[in-house]
């Protein structure tokens, strides 16, 4: 036993000082370094991991049809265990020891702004993939998106259950650790009572959290129409299962941040009569959609998300930059960023605005039966 | 007063768990005078047993949904049981002649050992855990909710702690236990064999985490390698409310650990839950560290 023990700590001391070695410094005049930092382990895993699919299909798509500038692009990944302090420790790493010429990510909106200032002081052009809070790319003029905002996701959600869903009082649960979360809330909140709704409550809960049946107790008592959970998939399909249980029938509603499988893997059942918002949905008919599907599908046997959807639109868009900016200088490649118009991304026909955030469409997913359905585009 | 009475239903069926946990703590601190840290992490392991063995039970077992039910968190307690063991064996019994704090630092080692090891085996992301118990209403008054969830992680906690309360105060074993807690020296002259005795403890501590776990992931069933970290800290604070070394003190803080982290969710906010439920630990600390109904040595397992 001790014995065994002894070979694998070895073995794990090997393999780890092989990786150390076969990092380092490793230029190619014939490559163009990418730098990716994505949620690969951790609480958001699946978000990393469909963003990084998504972009290494990119990679490949664009190696295969001869590179960029008559280079090849190699992609440098590091995980971020879905923690803050990791995404700034790792943008840290790709930009002083790899020397890559442009980052992409993250989907969290707290891990980008740890992240997005050391980007901007190093003049390296950041590209979030599904970042929605608005503050990240006010950290300055090297930050961009692919995604839309909170506010226009807010305002878009607000309508749909004012409208589309006819509830007029509306509880909020929303994680108080996060900055999507948190910003998400506000925006619904002031639209919905622009349009003359009432939000009965706010309750929080934090990232993590497996127990929610307090809160759910106390947004029981003040009888809403429907509750909105601006959180992600994990904590939301908990939230609505524990709902259930409690009696409470009426319909959830959240953000891109519920757009997994395990979703429903997690809620089971209980995800009937939830709706949420999201980047594109793979039963959209749109034919640019159903190309990309079907290449998806054959690479990883599986549907793509809206998040593998987004980490290969942000690939494209910046690969595109790259090859409109003739060279990988960090000021020429912001220039091109910044004044890209009407790309074809597979989530939407991207502009990059004067806020360096993408104008675009949105997609209402419903969920019954078990099943993740289509229900409407909206354009900005 | 609907509100308040389904809180109290939500706090005791959290209340339970952490009470199950915490007699683990309290009794492996009653025998070796050390914070079994890992104890969290066998938690967690007992979670993922149940998670790989349920389509086995199941397909063996067929439909019946108790049978199939009881039969996992036996497996689940018998597994863990094991891994309790080999835990004591291999990195607590080699130093248990050592200075205190050598064990307690191996004790963290071996709780990120099984979290890390645990994210490399079962993989990071969070799982699906099966559905042991249906979700019915059991019962329902003005408002107020009873699943049958609920009741079944209560009744099971406290048919555990029954058994445990028999062990301990009925049988040879018990007696045994309850020496080794007063003195090492003083039992092993008396002819007890310490090391079994300390087998035993760990087998029946870590027997518990794995029911709790069963219990835990059947209401909360996402399940993750480092899903047992903060239960396991809050049964910690829950054993030493309660007087660590005290069965019933760790019951006793287990369900008031559960009731105030129900009501200040409800009633203040989340946020706040787990700053209030870790100053607790600091206020007992230096207020009273012998706990709640830590007074009696006779107790002590």
């Amino acid at each position: 036993m001790i014995r065994e023990i002894y070979y694998l700590t070895a073995t794990a001391i090997l393999v780890i000082a092989g990786l150390i070695i076969s990092c380092g410094g490793q230029t190619n005049e014939n490559e163009i370094l990418v730098g990716e930092y994505s949620s690969l382990t951790g609480t958001t895993a699946t978000f990393g991991q469909s963003t990084h699919r998504g972009l290494s299909m990119a990679v490949d798509e664009t190696n295969l049809a001869g590179g960029i500038l008559g280079k090849k692009i190699k992609l440098i990944t590091e995980d971020t265990q879905s923690k803050p302090e990791e995404a700034a420790m790792a943008v840290t790493k790709l930009i002083f020891r790899d020397r890559v010429c442009a980052i992409i990510g993250e989907v969290s909106s707290s891990r980008s702004l740890a992240a997005a200032p050391i980007c901007q002081d190093n003049g390296v052009p950041m590209v979030s993939n599904a970042s929605t809070n608005p503050e990240v790319t006010r950290k300055g003029d090297y930050i961009f998106r692919v995604c839309y905002i909170d506010p226009f996701q807010g305002e878009i959600l607000a309508k749909f259950a004012y409208n589309s869903l006819g509830c007029r009082r509306v509880a909020i649960l929303k994680d108080v650790k996060n900055d999507y979360s948190v910003g998400l809330a506000q925006y619904f909140a002031e639209k919905f009572q622009e349009l003359g709704g009432q939000i009965t409550g706010e309750q929080a809960y934090s990232e993590g959290d497996t127990d929610f049946k307090a809160q759910l107790t106390a947004v029981k008592g003040a009888e809403p129409d429907a509750v909105i959970v601006p959180g992600y998939y994990t904590e939301a399909a908990l939230i609505v299962k524990q709902a259930r249980e409690l009696n409470m029938q009426m319909p959830f509603i959240g953000g891109d941040g519920w757009d997994s499988a395990k979703l429903v893997e997690i809620g089971g059942a209980a995800m009937d009569n939830t709706f949420f918002s999201t980047a594109y949905s793979a039963d959209d008919p749109n034919p640019v959609v159903q190309d990309f599907v079907k290449s998806y599908r054959a690479i990883y046997n599986e549907s793509p998300d809206a998040f593998a959807v987004l980490g290969y639109d942000a690939g494209k868009l910046l690969f595109d930059a790259i090859g409109r900016a003739g060279n990988t200088k960090g000021e020429n490649l912001r220039d091109a960023l910044a004044a890209t118009k009407n790309f074809p991304g597979v989530s939407g026909v991207i502009t990059i605005d004067a806020e360096r955030n993408a104008q675009k469409s949105i997609v209402i997913i419903a969920v019954s039966e078990g099943q993740m359905k289509f229900r409407e585009t909206i354009n900005p | 007063m609907t509100e308040s009475l389904q809180q109290i239903i939500n706090g005791i069926s959290l209340g339970s768990i952490y009470a199950l946990i915490a007699l683990g703590y309290t009794m492996i601190y009653g025998v070796l005078r050390f914070i079994n840290f890992a104890h969290g992490d066998v938690f967690m392991i007992g979670a993922f047993v149940g998670f790989y063995l349920t389509p086995f039970i199941h397909r063996m077992f067929g439909g019946s949904v108790i049978l199939v039910g009881v039969v996992v968190v036996l497996c689940a307690m018998a597994i863990c049981s094991l891994l309790g063991i080999i835990i004591e064996k291999v990195a607590y019994r080699p130093l248990r002649s050592r200075p205190k704090l050598t064990i307690l630092i191996t004790a963290i080692g071996v709780s990120l050992f099984l979290e890390y090891g645990g994210q490399l085996i079962f993989g990071p992301d969070p799982k699906l855990f099966p559905t042991l118990i249906p979700s019915l209403t059991v019962f329902e008054s003005q408002g107020v909710i009873l699943n049958v969830n609920s009741l079944i992680v209560m009744a099971t906690a406290f048919i555990l702690m029954l058994i445990l309360r028999f062990i301990v105060f009925k049988t040879k074993m018990g007696t045994a236990m309850r020496a080794v807690s007063y003195s090492h020296q003083a039992a092993s002259l008396m002819g007890i064999n310490i090391d079994t005795v300390v087998t035993t403890v760990f087998a029946i501590g870590s027997s518990l985490a794995a029911a709790a776990a069963i219990l835990y992931a059947s209401v909360y069933p996402s399940i993750n390698p480092l899903m047992g970290i903060f239960p396991g800290l809050k049964a910690f604070i829950a054993a030493v409310l309660g007087g660590i070394g005290n069965l019933y003190g760790a019951a006793l803080g287990g369900l008031i650990i559960g009731l105030i982290e129900t009501f200040v969710t409800g009633y203040i906010s989340s946020t706040y839950r787990d700053a209030i439920v870790f100053s607790i630990l600091i206020f007992i600390l230096l207020l009273k560290p012998s706990g709640i109904m830590g007074r009696f040595e006779a107790e002590k397992v």
